[in-house]
């Protein structure tokens, strides 16, 4: 089944005005297929149809009025077909499908066509259209996926997504370097004398990844040929051990793109800590005992010394926000054409950190939700822009407490990991340009 | 004849089978799937033939499921497949022309057939049900030269039949042992309400009479004789004096019956590789501890799905909670509501409360929570107060605005799960 747009409803925006219920019921000429309802606790909440995977509606209907569409995912009615019986209604826990009586028949939510008229009703932003994932979706589905399926990866990586999405993007006209970490161990360069992606994919060493990926592109350049050059690197291998090749490439305007997928550590080979491990983290190297507190100095943030090497293009990204990411891999891909471009992309480990498998997504979406990961891109030109800025970030607790390398930590370790986000931020805003950090 | 193979074997093609198929080819996409339909036609719904009678469905129109809808499921659709045995432990079907087909998983859901009154002299002459499509075909034949009809039974059916046939200007009768209309879903006010208005479009509404007897006055016509001596003529009678599981195929096979065929909270009958689901089986109520017919179009969706989820043996199953009455009506432009035991009288523990005022509405609480609700001619969330009785929603903190404003209060109640 394919993705599908939504409507998105954030209830801490929403005063309960009714505008969207007065422009539904203009737009359509009917009774509101939108209703605000009172919670009864003082917040207010949204009846309005999911458009169901498996929709109860239409199962309970006994004319064939009602049908998933199996493209667009909207559960459509057909005025002639319904016999106006109802028994839809009684499938719909979400007050989703309603008779109206001015109209003689039930009303639901078709998105408008893609342009629901309640979205830009609403002028407190309380109603979003998100329509990235079934736009990302028909675009991914319609590359060629050059990745190898039956990966060692543990259960819950996000790394399978990120690579799967960028090799489609990236195509067969492209050369990747995946140095030791966790990428080949999963088997992206394959096993057995057997590669892992469909386009030349190669196993550099941990120290000279930027290094031979930019003597490949200038053979291919000497040769007049345009190949994209790619390198999946982990932390170790950009952050640490990589980080000379790095910053020489990047230093000398190499035509490279290189994604640093960061999982905060050693983790393919038991949990050690890395230069990009954070304040406070347990890992196999800094333990959690009568002494020990888990990791005793900061971490290191790349993606903001990559800004002062001359690179074309530098953002960090997250798997929680795709759509964020496919944005940056164009331009990336377009400034590494003529320069050095650089993707910081954050990847929790559910192994090696301690969480739920089936979390990783929230996690990274509370990451983004605390600030304790920003979502930027800057051009030496343009300087640093948010692409996701947070207007009220929670609390950082509420992201160390989902994390169980976080969990020896107590109230002044929590502080200073808050005290520290909140330092990083204001230090990034420092790189926005000065005519629009004022904004 | 030939003996065919299925992996997993349905019986029947309405509500039930369909969700069922569906069902499976949710978890399972491989082994063969076939369902026997008995009829001649593409699936449809019982519920949507008293509109073929009206004109207002199209016959050719209403399949719930055409030959696409078949291939996109891998699955095959068998008309004219009508069963008429069942061999559980040879694990065969037989069919009635001869046919058989064997299966490792059996889904039995046959629905439901017409229950016909001991009427003397009715075997004798020409009458008719609504069950099939060709049932209504044959209804909507005989209406254009009727003049006079009755209908036995005040029911679901027999009052949208009763309907149809006014609003095509026919004579109408109608004829219910009972005193009161649909005495099983509305209490007698509501009842009242829709006989009521069936009188004032010009029906005749003979309640708490019996049909004892029937004779031919000629080829088509009728006359029929009620038990206060009352006599009726009618061109088209049309029994509808409920419905009853179709079990005659389940004769020496062995599963255990009671008014309908016995199923578990996986719709697993007595038998080994055999489940039934719909009206055709007796599942346990919600409301009530013994098993019960509830033979009910969301009811039979339901136990459908479960019933092809576990044949396919998907880990997210999740059991059945037991029946719960369903039900809406419409007639003369009017919209009734009735779910759970909206009927139940006050007493013995038994809140009840009637609003009159924007359309009528009747609340049924017990130990605070709700257990019926019945409406007429107000806006419903029906699934949302369905919910609130499967869930045994406490409703102790907001009683008083619930009696007062059972639909807002019940929309508030559950917008609390919808992020």
């Amino acid at each position: 089944m394919a993705a599908q747009d939504t409507i998105r409803f954030i209830p801490e925006r929403c005063d309960g005005c009714g505008d969207c219920m007065t422009a539904c019921a203009g737009a359509t000429s009917g009774a509101s297929r939108i209703a605000i309802v009172a919670d009864g606790g003082g917040q207010w909440e949204l009846a309005l149809c999911r458009q169901c995977g498996d929709p109860k509606c239409v199962a309970n209907c006994p004319a064939g009025a009602l049908d998933k569409n199996r493209a667009d995912g909207i559960v459509g009615w057909s005025a002639e077909l319904c016999v106006d019986c109802h028994l839809c209604t009684l499938g719909c826990a979400y007050g989703g499908i309603v008779f109206d009586p001015a109209a003689g028949h039930v009303q639901k939510c078709d998105l408008c066509q893609g342009h629901p008229a309640c979205v830009p009703a609403c002028g407190k932003g309380a109603l979003e259209y998100l329509s990235a994932a079934a736009r990302l979706h028909g675009e991914q589905a319609a590359r060629e996926d050059l990745f190898v399926p039956g990966l060692s990866a543990c259960q819950g990586c996000n790394s399978e997504l990120l690579i799967r999405h960028t090799m489609r993007r990236i195509g067969r006209n492209s050369v990747v370097a995946a140095p030791p970490g966790c990428i080949p161990g999963m088997g992206t360069v394959g096993y057995n004398g057997q590669t892992g992606a469909k386009m030349p994919i190669f196993h550099p060493l941990l120290t000279n990844t930027a290094a031979m990926l930019a003597g490949v592109k200038r053979q291919y350049e000497r040769k007049g040929k345009e190949v994209t050059v790619v390198a999946l690197a982990g932390d170790g291998g950009a952050v640490d051990v990589g980080f000379q090749s790095l910053s020489g490439a990047a230093e000398r305007g190499e035509h490279i793109l290189f994604i640093c997928v960061d999982n905060e550590g050693y983790m393919n080979t038991g949990m050690q800590a890395s230069g990009s491990t954070t304040f406070g983290s347990w890992t196999s190297t800094t333990p959690v005992g009568e002494i020990g507190r888990g990791k005793s100095t900061e971490g290191k943030y790349l993606p903001q010394l990559m800004m002062d090497h001359g690179c074309a293009y530098v953002a960090t990204a997250s798997t929680a926000f795709l759509d964020d990411y496919h944005a940056k891999l164009e331009k990336a891909l377009a400034a590494s054409a003529t320069g050095f471009a650089y993707l910081h992309v954050h990847a929790p480990c559910p192994t090696g950190w301690r969480f739920p498998a089936a979390k990783t997504t929230e996690v990274c979406r509370r990451q983004v939700e605390t600030n304790f990961v920003t979502l930027w891109e800057f051009t030496p030109d343009d300087g640093l822009r948010f692409t996701r800025p947070v207007d009220k970030p929670r609390k950082v607790a509420d992201y160390v407490g989902m994390i169980g390398k976080y969990k020896h930590l107590g109230p002044a370790e929590l502080e200073h990991i808050q005290e520290s986000v909140r330092r990083r931020v204001a230090r990034l805003h420092g790189f926005r340009r000065r005519d629009t950090a004022a904004e | 004849m030939t003996e065919h193979h299925a992996h997993y074997l349905i019986v029947g093609s309405s509500h039930a089978g369909r969700e069922a198929l569906a069902a499976i080819r949710m978890a399972d996409g491989d082994g063969r799937l076939v369902m026997l339909a008995r009829e001649r036609h593409l699936p449809y719904s019982p519920t949507i033939l008293p509109y073929v009678v009206s004109g207002r469905s199209d016959p050719g129109r209403i399949s719930l499921g055409d030959r696409r809808w078949f291939a996109e499921n891998d699955a095959e659709l068998v008309q004219d497949a009508q069963v008429v045995t069942v061999d559980p432990v040879a694990r065969r079907v037989g069919l009635a022309d001869g046919g058989t087909w064997s299966y490792d998983k059996l889904l039995l859901a046959t629905g439901a057939e017409p229950a016909v009154p001991p009427v003397a002299g009715l075997a004798d002459i020409r009458y008719h049900v609504l069950r099939t499509l060709d049932d209504a075909l044959a209804i909507r034949e005989r209406v254009a030269t009727a003049r006079r009809a009755v209908v036995l039974g005040a029911g679901l059916v027999g009052l949208h039949a009763a309907e149809t046939l006014a609003e095509a200007g026919l004579e109408v009768a109608v004829v219910e042992m009972r005193p009161h209309v649909l005495a099983e879903y509305f209490d007698p006010t509501a009842s009242g309400m829709i006989r009521a208005s069936f009188e004032s479009h010009g029906v005749t509404m003979l309640m708490g009479r019996r049909a004892e007897r029937v004779e031919a006055r000629g080829t088509q016509s009728c006359r029929l004789l009620l038990d206060d001596g009352t006599a009726l003529e009618a061109d088209l009678l049309l029994v509808a004096a409920g419905v009853r599981p179709a079990l005659d195929l389940l004769s020496g096979s062995g599963i255990a019956t009671d008014k309908g065929i016995l199923v578990d909270d996986r719709m697993r009958t007595g038998a080994a590789g055999v489940w039934a689901a719909g009206d055709v089986a007796q599942a346990k109520g919600f409301l009530s501890p013994g098993p019960i017919l509830n033979g009910t179009l969301p009811e039979a969706v339901e136990q459908g799905r479960i019933a092809g989820a576990d044949m396919a043996g998907d880990p997210g199953l999740v059991p059945y909670a037991g029946g719960i009455p369903l039900n809406t009506y419409g007639f003369f432009g009017h919209h009734a509501v009735a779910i759970g035991a909206a009927a139940l009288p006050a007493g013995d523990g038994i809140l009840v409360k009637t609003l009159q005022q924007d359309g009528y509405c009747r609340m049924v609480l017990q130990d605070n929570r709700l257990i019926g609700l019945a409406t007429i001619d107000r806006v419903t969330d029906g699934g949302i107060l369905w919910q609130l009785i499967r869930r045994r929603v406490d409703l102790t903190p907001v009683r008083d605005r619930f009696l007062t404003q059972p639909l807002e209060t019940a929309r508030a109640l559950m917008s609390q799960g919808w992020r």
